[in-house]
């Protein structure tokens, strides 16, 4: 199995964690991802807030590097992959868009890299039978929280990804790692993503219903998928306890670190030391398969 | 409840123009409020989803632009995916954000613009995001200094978050895309 890689800006500064536990989880089941040379940012909200085809042009620089390698490019920040999805969408449906983004990059692309997200890879390529024969640890009596957010699932004629509103894919990977996958209403809900900084107490309000909600549910943990999940729903729990005066203490882990460590790799090697809310508890509820 | 619609210069409002950027038909929207329903920040804004758009029906002009929900909108985009008549409503809001730049709509809370101008310079510059210029850029700006000051400490032991600056991107070619996109807008 061999894909192109993209890894995100965020996966060299704020969601390194969430790269090194992909690049950890891929070795260990046999996939090899390469980066594109040169790779550069998908404009993420800024982009698609300012220009739509400065929008389609941005993802579509690295889609056309995947293009020449000739392989299916997988993403594993959920924005990105949001970002990449529509990008295609918008050249193959507009033709307009496709005269403009050609014009902006100097060659012309036709919109036709499959654009993965790395769960997806998991799930329909490695398969959890698979997976689950390389497992050497169990989350047998953990609680797991599945969180999606938004830019996995919507808009979903275009990402295509599970089930609008009430995916599963993360609750399948946690099922086949022996812990709990909870029934929770909040896997879709909207975590404030690029408004951390702009508009920090509207992503307060937004984190403690979540946070708050998987608490209420029972949950030793919140699995995500997306750097600005992550990092919203971690770093901002030190906020609601100061302001909001309620203290959760929930770790939130990258799914790929939930799985690195059933792999039976070493917490370090998956970038936990660099959660806020500190993970330990899980890390030392896997217990041995 | 009464919604009030300033009389306009020109007939129509702001709609056209709207409907020209998203390309959204805005007229089969029932008001069903569904859109406002699933918003995670209707609770919060003055003006939610589903009155964005009667408002637009009903002639709304430029003052549309300084609603607050058009820079407290998270772009998660719940409103378009439940929406029955299939309407894109976040692409209206990206419309109206545009339009707000483009006209010099009054400064929002939070000034979200000043935030996507420093966050996409350093994309220009570098290729890639640079998270701490665009955090200073962003915090001598809105004059936000002193906001989660008190993380950086960890954040930096932890090395949460990148010191130095991305190397390894395809500049040249995000400098054209940009100089090409920013021609094209000076000629729309």
């Amino acid at each position: 199995m061999r894909y192109a890689y993209f890894p995100g800006c965020s996966a060299e500064s704020t969601a390194r964690d969430m790269h090194q536990s992909t690049l950890a989880v891929a070795e260990a089941l046999g996939i090899e991802l390469v980066e594109p040379e040169g790779w550069t940012c998908c404009g993420a909200t800024a982009g698609h807030q300012t220009d739509r085809v400065l929008a389609a042009a941005l993802p579509a620089a690295t889609l056309v590097k995947a293009a020449d390698m000739g392989l299916d490019l997988v993403v594993n920040c959920a924005a990105c992959y949001n970002r990449m999805k529509v990008a295609n969408h918008e050249i193959t449906t507009n033709k307009q868009v496709r005269v403009k983004v050609a014009d902006a990059l100097g060659r012309d692309y036709d919109g036709s890299v499959n654009v993965r997200h790395f769960l997806e890879v998991l799930l329909d390529d490695v398969g959890v039978d698979a997976i689950q024969k390389m497992l050497r640890g169990s989350l047998a009596g953990t609680k797991v929280a599945s969180y999606y957010g938004c830019l996995l699932v919507r808009p979903n004629d275009v990402t295509g990804f599970d089930d609008p509103e009430n995916p599963t894919s993360l609750d399948r990977l946690v099922h086949a790692m022996g812990g709990t996958a909870l029934d929770w209403p909040h896997k879709v809900e909207c975590c404030g993503g690029g408004l951390s900084m702009s508009r920090t107490d509207v992503v307060i309000n937004l984190t403690d219903s979540i946070v708050g909600m998987a608490k209420m549910a029972g949950a030793d943990c919140i699995a995500v998928s997306c750097p600005m999940c992550q990092i919203n729903l971690d770093m901002r729990q030190l906020d609601i306890a100061r302001r909001q005066g309620n203290h959760y203490d929930m770790p939130i882990l990258y799914i790929t670190q939930l799985l690195g460590l059933c792999l039976g790799i070493a917490p370090e090697r998956l970038g936990l030391n660099k959660l806020m809310i500190s993970p330990a508890k899980v890390v030392k509820a896997v217990v041995a398969a | 409840m009464a919604i009030t619609i300033s009389r306009n210069k020109s007939a129509g409002g702001i709609a056209r123009r709207v409907r020209e950027i998203s390309g959204v038909d805005l007229s089969v929207c029932y008001q069903c409020k569904k859109c406002t329903s699933g918003c995670p920040v209707s609770g919060m804004a003055q003006c939610p989803p589903s009155e964005v758009m009667r408002r637009l029906h009903l002639g709304a002009g430029d003052e549309l632009l300084n609603s607050d929900i058009i820079w407290m909108c998270v772009s998660c985009e719940t409103c378009s995916a439940r929406c029955p008549m299939g309407i894109d409503v976040a692409a209206v809001m990206d419309a109206l954000r545009k339009l707000a730049v483009e006209r010099g709509a009054g400064k929002p809370e939070g000034n979200v613009p000043l935030f996507n101008r420093a966050f996409l310079k350093t994309v220009a510059m570098f290729g890639r995001t640079y998270d701490i210029a665009m955090i200073a850029a962003y915090k001598l700006g809105s004059g936000k200094l002193m906001a989660d000051t008190e993380k950086f400490p960890t954040m930096l032991r932890k090395r949460k978050i990148a010191l130095l600056p991305p190397t390894g991107a395809d500049r040249k070619t995000v400098r054209r895309i940009f100089k090409k996109t920013k021609e094209d807008r000076a000629g729309r």
